[in-house]
């Protein structure tokens, strides 16, 4: 017998209440649309859990694409047998022989069908008879088992599952909304994206671009950072703004400590036109109290000023080291830490204001019409989308 | 022509060939300069790289691209010799490496390593309990081939990480260079810190290879200087090298999982006719070798005379291998394998490819036989 199955449980959503519904079958419509590539695989409901029918294809690679889809808690290999204990004796026996490195193991029955003639606790030994007579060299230990065979009864068949293989948690990708995502090319960003997205929020991302102050390179990274963030949801769109003159016109006419702040103002301003525009209702930002400038509490009030959108800060309290440790997991790290100059790091002033006061900001933006240059650079925003599909790489009939 | 020498070189696959003057010739530009041509070629280089970790299932920054076998067992064994000689001098090997190795370790003994080659069984395999025997705690190297080159022997790779994750003092480097695309080897969660492969043995260029160096593994670099490849093999990148070995890399890869089995047939073939000829010993362990590697030998016949004979009719194969076969005598493999003296003067090699087909392999038996024949007849 071979694993037909993968059994998909759900941790948080499950306490979802009346919405419960709305959340599972977004779940199963991203994994529908993860699996693509293996068309003979099914997703399918039943009460309580969802199965991805395998119907032959290798199960670890989609374990693996599993492992990365938010709303899904664990994932289990598991053999669908008939309800009938003979059946089962065999899939339980499979399930076994499967697990490496195992020496002692558990059984755990669970009759969710009562109408099954034998009872949980009959066939726990049972079962743990049939395994240790047609095997060698295991021993049942129920407190410390290397592995659990876990069987469980339902009424339309009976599923046998060993391993438990983590999943990510959070919520499905779309269940809560759309957001701006504010993305530079550095290190806190991409994470910032990763956890909205685990709360199960849609990013679409935004990047301030300063041709010829900032490079090719610069725009391709966070290209490269958007298609990494596409494993956890699904395509992205980039909306890609040209800031060069704005920025210059800042830095020419504001004085040095008030342009860095008036610079994040007018890119709050500027993503919330975007926002409107593709009915997105909050901004993300990879934020992270007291690690700029921009950063403090008083920076963020005066920045905050411009816009009534509610900006979501998932790293607000983390310590750097935290989110270095997120962006490795999800394979940003690298990407991030390229050297190239983004649209933050051309002009800084040599002592921006720490402590910015909202008043003091806005009389001096006053003294400066930017409507015009703001218009301009929305106006001119190129758009780029990522797929998770992978792209049609432009090397790759070299490679 | 029968090309049967393989394991010495491979003839480079076209479509590798056309990528490298593609590249050479349109991503000309240096990937560390800032500007756009730059960037283009410092892109593709990346996706190189990311195309080479995803085919062997490691991450990208645990890629070295390298100028080939030999630098890459250099980089792996001199590197941690230099940079952890503080922790321990004790270096463990085999008896039957190849020179990029076994010579390494000789030029290390004179600086005051110590070494312990471990013997081979006729198998040319290790003993498992030899290595645990032989580990110390000044260990700080394990370096093991894969599959030997002159005899096809494999192994116990995944046994040796067993053994080198219960000791996380010590690194394991293994040379993989005649094993990629033949025989798979798990890098990921293996206990292997590095692994050697070279593009030339892959129907890819002479000049490429990669050296897997898991995260966190630090080496003393044999190249100073730009801080290329994280330091470790510092030097303006060769890009259209780079770009040739991971698609060399992709396309024997994919070779390997359709195609194997056709070169096992054809190896077993070979392997059981030639074991029913008299006066002829086959080396190669029947069972649970490598499918591309057969050695045997014709005591009493110079394997150079026949070689000639064979090169005559376009028939290439091969004595030991191509890197210590320009010194005469005995093969030190097969010596090392206990095999008689008469039988390590007189071993021959055949190397077969993806290419070979049983018609070839069938020409080369009927040659051989004669050039075997004409030779006996001359001496007698």
């Amino acid at each position: 017998m071979q694993f037909d199955h993968i059994l998909i449980r759900y941790g948080e959503m499950a306490l979802k209440g009346k919405n419960i519904k709305k959340f599972i079958i977004r779940l199963q419509e991203n994994i529908q649309h993860k699996l693509k590539e293996y068309p003979n695989t099914k997703v399918k409901r039943t009460q309580g859990r969802m199965f991805v029918l395998l119907n032959g294809h290798d199960p670890e690679p989609i374990i693996d694409i599993c492992k990365n889809i938010f709303g899904i808690q664990s994932l289990s290999l598991a053999i669908k047998a008939e309800n009938d204990i003979d059946a089962i004796k065999d899939a339980a026996l499979s399930a076994l022989k499967s697990g490496e490195d195992v020496k002692r193991f558990k059984v755990s029955v669970k009759r969710i069908e009562k109408g099954f003639p034998m009872g949980s606790q009959a066939m726990n030994q049972e079962l743990g008879g049939h395994l240790l007579s047609n095997t060698e060299g295991y021993t049942v230990d129920v407190h410390q088992p290397d592995l659990t065979i876990k069987v469980e009864i339902r009424s339309e068949g009976t599923y046998i599952t060993s391993r438990v293989i983590p999943g990510l948690g959070g919520l499905p990708v779309g269940t809560s909304g759309k957001s701006l995502l504010l993305l530079s090319g550095g290190i806190d960003s991409p994470v910032a994206g990763y956890l909205a997205m685990k709360r199960g929020v849609q990013i679409e991302a935004i990047h301030f671009h300063s041709p010829p102050f900032t490079s090719e390179r610069a725009k391709q990274k966070v290209l490269d950072l958007a298609e990494s963030l596409t494993k956890y949801g699904s395509s992205i769109k980039i909306h890609i703004v040209p800031f060069t003159k704005l920025q210059q016109e800042i830095f020419r006419e504001m004085p040095d400590g008030y342009a860095m702040t008036i610079m994040r103002r007018m890119m709050i301003r500027i993503s919330e036109k975007v926002s409107e525009k593709e009915s997105i209702l909050s901004m993300t930002t990879g934020d992270n109290l007291g690690q700029v400038a921009s950063q403090t509490m008083e920076s963020m009030n005066a920045i905050n000023e411009v816009t009534n959108y509610p900006i979501l800060r998932p790293l607000i309290t983390m310590d750097k080291q935290e989110i270095i440790e997120i962006s490795h997991a999800i394979n940003t790290y690298q990407t991030s830490i390229l050297p190239h100059e983004d649209c933050c790091t051309i002009f800084v002033p040599k002592s921006p204001k720490t402590k910015p006061k909202r008043d003091k900001i806005s009389q001096i933006e006053s003294t400066k019409d930017f409507t015009n240059l703001i218009e301009e650079a929305v106006n001119e925003i190129e758009v780029v989308k990522i797929t998770d599909k992978k792209q049609v790489a432009a090397f790759e009939d070299l490679l | 022509m029968i090309y049967l020498d393989n394991s010495a070189t491979t003839k480079p696959n076209p479509s590798v060939l056309e990528s490298f003057v593609q590249v050479s010739r349109d991503y000309f530009a240096n990937p560390s300069s800032i500007h756009q041509l730059g960037g283009e070629t410092e892109r593709l280089l990346v996706k190189a790289k990311q195309q080479a970790a995803a085919i062997l299932n490691v991450s990208q920054d645990e890629i070295v691209f390298t100028s080939g076998g030999t630098e890459g067992n250099n980089t792996a064994i001199k590197g941690i010799a230099l940079e952890h000689q503080s922790r321990g001098k004790h270096i463990i090997t085999s008896e039957i490496e190849h020179p990029s190795v076994y010579d390494t370790c000789l030029k290390l003994e004179s600086l005051g390593f110590e070494i312990t080659y471990l013997p081979v069984d006729q198998n040319g395999v290790i003993s498992l309990k030899k290595l645990e025997d032989a580990i110390r705690n000044d260990t700080i190297l394990i370096s093991m081939m894969h599959i030997n080159n002159e005899m096809g022997s494999v192994q116990p790779i995944k046994e040796i990480g067993e053994i080198a994750k219960k000791h996380p003092k010590l690194f394991l480097h293994v040379d993989d260079i005649q094993g990629l695309g033949k025989v798979p080897l798990q890098l990921y969660n293996s206990g292997i810190d590095l692994c050697s492969f070279s593009g030339h043995k892959i129907h890819g260029l002479k000049g490429t290879g990669i050296l897997y160096v898991k995260n966190r593994t630090k080496l003393f670099p044999l190249f100073h200087g730009g801080d290329q490849e994280h330091g470790i093999r510092s030097g303006t990148e060769n890009v259209a090298g780079a770009v040739a070995m991971v698609k060399a890399l992709r396309l024997i890869k994919e070779r390997e999982k359709k195609e194997v089995h056709h070169m096992y047939k054809l190896s077993d073939y070979l392997k059981n006719e030639l074991s029913k000829w008299k006066g002829l010993e086959v080396n190669t362990p029947q069972r649970g070798s490598a499918p591309h590697i057969i050695n045997f030998s014709v005591p009493g016949v110079k394997p150079e005379v026949i070689i000639h004979m064979l090169g005559e009719q376009d028939i290439f194969i091969s004595t030991k291998s191509a890197c210590s076969s320009k010194q005469k005598d005995e093969s030190k493999i097969l010596a090392a394998c206990g095999f008689s003296k008469e039988r390590t003067i007189s071993a021959l090699r055949v190397s077969l490819s993806y290419e070979t087909t049983k018609a070839e392999i069938i020409e080369f038996l009927q040659a051989l036989e004669k050039a075997i024949n004409q030779f006996k007849k001359v001496m007698e």
